[in-house]
C-alpha cells in the first residue's frame, strides 16, 4: 500500500497525486495511440463512438453527477450542435468556426433551458428536460428551410485545413479523441477552482451552499450552459461520424442512453462517464450478436436435450420472434439500470475501486467498507 | 448606531407569527444568546437574517446598511456567516472541499480562468488553502482533511461546519444551537473556541442556545424569547431571573 506525504499545498491541487498515474495513463495514452494501427476498423469505428458518448457523458456528469441536475433531454443538444454543423457546412465554414460555433449555440440554448429549470426539483425537472427534448425534435422535423424536416441532411465529409479527414480514418479517430481528453482536463480544471465546489455544494445542500454566498440560480445556469455545450460540440463529431442526420435519431431513447452512460460508469466521477459510454458501445453488438445467434443456440440446446426437429423449428422461430421484438433494446437497457441500482449504485468505477482497494489492502479487506451506514440525522431541507 | 440591528422584526406563517415585531441590538465585539423554549422563533430569526425566509415586516441593518432586501447569496458577502441547527454540510464531498466553499465569497476567478487553470487559478488556491488550514489549526480538525462528510461523527461535522462559517472570514457569524448532539466535553472546547473567536479572530457573534451553562460561561448578553416576542433582554443572570422567563421555562 502506498502512503502519500504531502508537502505542499500543491499536492492537493495537481491532477495526479503521485507518479503511477504517469505510468498508468502513460500506457492508456500508448494503447490510445497507436489503436487504428492494430485494432480492426470496425473496432476504431466503435471506439470513436466511444470517445463522443463519453464526450457527452462527461457533460451530462457536470449536470447530474456534479450540481445534481437530472437531465433527459440531452439528445436535444446533441442534435442542436449536430444540425448547426451540418447547417453552417453548407456555406463553406471551416471546421473549427462551427465546432466552435455548436458548443457555443448550444451553450446558450442550454443556459435558456437552465432559467426555466431553477424553479424545478427532481422529477419535475425530468419532465420539463423530456418535454424541451420533443420540443426541439418537432422543431427539426418542422422547420424545413433550415433542416429540411424528416428528409433529414447530409454531411459532406470533415476538411480540416484543406484536409479532408473521411469518418471512418485515424485522423478523425484522432480528432474526437483529442476532444474527449481536453473536455476531462477542462472539466477536471473546474472541478478544482471554485465554480465546481460550488456545482457540489449545490448538489448536497442549496441552502448551506447559499449561506456560504453561492449564487444558487447562477451557477445552475452556469452548469447548464457548460453540459450542453460540451455535448454540442460531440454533436459536431457526431454528425460527421453518421454523415447523415435526421431528427428521429435524436429521440428519448438516445437521451436514456446518456443516463444509462452516467449511471452504469457511475461513482460521481469522469472515469464512471468513461467506462459507462464503453459499456454502453460495446453493449450493442453484443446485442446484435445474440439477436443473430441466440435463437440457434437455443434450438440447438432443445435438439440435444431430445426434442425433435419439429419442436426445436418452433423453439427456434419463437426465440428469433422475441430476439427481434421492436423495443426489447429498451427494455434490456431498463433492465440493465434497475440491476445497476440494485447491486452496485455506485456503478463500474466504483466496482473497479472495490477491486483496487481489495488487492491494496490485501488480505485485510473487508466486505463492510463500502456499505453505506444509513444516517438518520438528514434535517429537514429549507427549501 | 449599534453593529447590527434589527427592528420591528415580524415573520408570519398564516394566522401564526413565528417572530412577531423583534427589536434588538448586537454590538461590534460582543457575544450575544438568544434563549427561549421550543418554538418560540429564535431560528426563524436566524432564518430571517441570512434570508432564507423573507421577513413579513421590519428591517435589518448591519453595518448601517439595510440588507432587508439583500439576496441571500449576497449575506457572505457582506461578512455574515452562519450554522444550522440540523447541520447542513455537503454530505459527499471531504472536509477540505466543504471548508473550501467556505471560501467562496472570496473567490475572484472567472470561468474561463478556471477551465484552464490558469497560473492566477493555482495562486488563488493557495491562497485559500493557506487561509483553510489556519482554521483548521483553530478547531484542531487535522484528522479529517480528506475524510469524507458522510462517513463522520455528529460531534465533528458540528465542529466542521463551525470551520466552514469561520473559512468565510465573516464580521459576524449566527450559530444555531452550536452544543446540541455535542458531549459535555465537546460543548466545554466549543465554549472555548466561541470566546477565542471573539477575543483572538474580533468576530461578533449571534447565538441561539439552548445549554444555559455555555450560555452563561460565553454570553455578554442574552435575550429571551417566547412566542416570537422579546421576554427579557440584558446580562445572563438578570434575564434569568426574570419573572416572565421563569414563567415561560417553569409556567406561571
Amino acid at each position: 500500500m502506498r502512503f502519500l506525504f504531502k508537502t505542499d499545498y500543491e499536492d492537493d491541487i495537481k491532477l495526479f497525486p503521485h507518479s503511477g498515474y504517469y505510468v498508468s495513463y502513460g500506457i492508456l495514452i500508448a494503447f490510445l495511440l497507436i489503436a487504428p494501427f492494430v485494432l480492426s476498423s470496425y473496432l476504431v469505428s466503435q471506439l470513436v463512438f466511444v470517445c463522443i458518448y463519453a464526450t457527452v457523458g462527461v457533460g451530462l456528469m457536470i449536470l447530474t453527477g456534479f450540481t445534481g441536475q437530472a437531465s433527459l433531454g440531452h439528445a436535444a443538444f446533441l442534435a442542436i450542435g449536430a444540425y448547426t454543423a451540418a447547417y453552417l457546412q453548407q456555406y463553406n465554414v471551416p471546421f473549427p468556426v462551427y465546432f466552435l460555433a455548436g458548443g457555443l449555440l448550444t451553450g446558450v440554448v442550454g443556459a435558456l433551458v437552465g432559467f426555466p429549470a431553477l424553479r424545478l426539483t427532481g422529477i419535475y425537472l425530468v419532465i420539463a428536460t423530456i418535454s424541451f427534448a420533443f420540443i426541439v425534435e418537432e422543431v427539426l422535423a418542422r422547420w424545413e428551410s433550415v433542416t429540411h424536416g424528416n428528409e433529414g441532411m447530409r454531411v459532406k465529409t470533415l476538411s480540416l485545413f484543406g484536409q479532408a479527414v473521411p469518418q471512418n480514418g485515424p485522423t478523425f479517430y484522432y480528432l474526437c479523441l483529442a476532444v474527449l481528453v481536453l473536455t476531462i482536463v477542462g472539466t477536471l480544471n473546474l472541478l478544482r477552482s471554485p465554480t465546481g465546489r460550488a456545482f457540489v455544494a449545490i448538489r448536497d445542500s442549496e441552502t448551506a451552499a447559499r449561506s456560504m454566498g453561492v449564487n444558487v440560480s447562477l451557477y445552475k445556469v452556469k452548469s447548464f450552459a457548460i453540459s450542453a455545450a460540451i455535448t454540442g460540440l460531440a454533436g459536431v463529431l457526431f454528425a460527421h461520424k453518421l454523415s447523415f442526420i435526421s431528427p428521429e435519431m435524436f429521440t428519448l431513447q438516445l437521451s436514456i442512453e446518456f443516463i444509462i452512460v452516467i449511471l452504469i460508469g457511475g461513482a460521481f466521477s469522469l472515469h464512471g462517464a468513461v467506462l459507462g459510454a464503453i459499456f454502453l458501445v460495446m453493449i450493442d453488438p453484443f446485442l446484435t450478436y445474440l439477436k443473430d445467434d441466440l435463437p440457434g443456440i437455443i434450438s440447438g440446446l432443445a435438439a440435444t436435450f431430445g426434442a425433435d426437429s419439429v419442436t426445436a423449428g418452433k423453439v427456434h422461430s419463437n426465440v428469433a420472434a422475441i430476439a427481434s421484438a421492436n423495443g426489447l433494446k429498451g427494455a434490456i437497457y431498463g433492465v440493465i439500470i434497475v440491476l445497476f441500482v440494485l447491486f452496485e449504485p455506485l456503478g463500474l468505477y466504483g466496482r473497479w475501486l472495490k477491486i483496487k482497494l481489495f488487492f491494496q489492502l490485501f488480505p485485510l479487506y473487508k466486505r463492510a467498507t463500502f456499505k453505506r451506514q444509513k444516517i438518520y440525522v438528514k434535517s429537514e431541507r429549507n427549501r | 448606531m449599534s453593529y447590527f440591528r434589527a427592528e420591528n422584526l415580524s415573520l408570519h406563517f398564516g394566522g401564526l407569527k413565528a417572530v412577531d415585531s423583534v427589536s434588538f441590538a448586537v454590538e461590534k465585539g460582543e457575544i450575544l444568546s438568544i434563549i427561549g423554549p421550543n418554538g418560540a422563533g429564535k431560528s426563524s430569526i436566524f432564518n430571517l437574517i441570512s434570508r432564507i425566509y423573507p421577513p413579513t415586516s421590519g428591517k435589518i441593518f448591519f453595518e448601517d446598511q439595510d440588507i432587508t432586501d439583500q439576496p441571500a447569496y449576497d449575506i457572505a458577502g457582506l461578512g455574515i456567516a452562519r450554522t444550522f441547527q440540523n447541520i447542513e454540510l455537503f454530505e459527499n464531498a471531504t472536509m477540505l472541499s466543504n471548508l473550501l466553499v467556505g471560501r467562496h465569497r472570496h473567490s475572484t476567478t472567472q470561468l474561463w480562468q478556471e477551465l484552464l487553470f490558469l497560473p492566477s487559478v493555482r495562486a488563488g488556491e493557495k491562497l485559500h488553502r493557506r487561509r483553510v488550514e489556519q482554521v483548521i489549526e483553530f478547531l484542531d480538525l487535522e484528522a479529517y482533511r480528506d475524510k469524507l462528510i458522510s462517513g463522520l461523527p455528529y460531534g465533528v461535522r458540528k465542529v466542521i461546519e463551525l470551520a466552514r462559517a469561520l473559512c468565510s472570514e465573516p464580521k459576524l457569524i449566527l450559530l444555531d444551537e452550536p452544543s446540541s448532539g455535542l458531549n459535555v466535553e465537546e460543548t466545554e472546547d466549543m465554549s472555548f473556541w466561541i470566546r477565542d473567536m471573539k477575543s483572538e479572530l474580533g468576530i461578533t457573534v449571534l447565538m441561539v442556545e439552548h445549554d444555559m451553562t455555555l450560555v452563561n460561561r460565553v454570553s455578554d448578553r442574552v435575550i429571551a424569547l417566547n412566542y416570537g416576542r422579546v421576554l427579557a433582554m440584558g446580562s445572563p443572570s438578570e434575564v434569568q431571573r426574570h419573572p416572565d422567563v421563569v414563567a415561560a421555562y417553569l409556567g406561571a
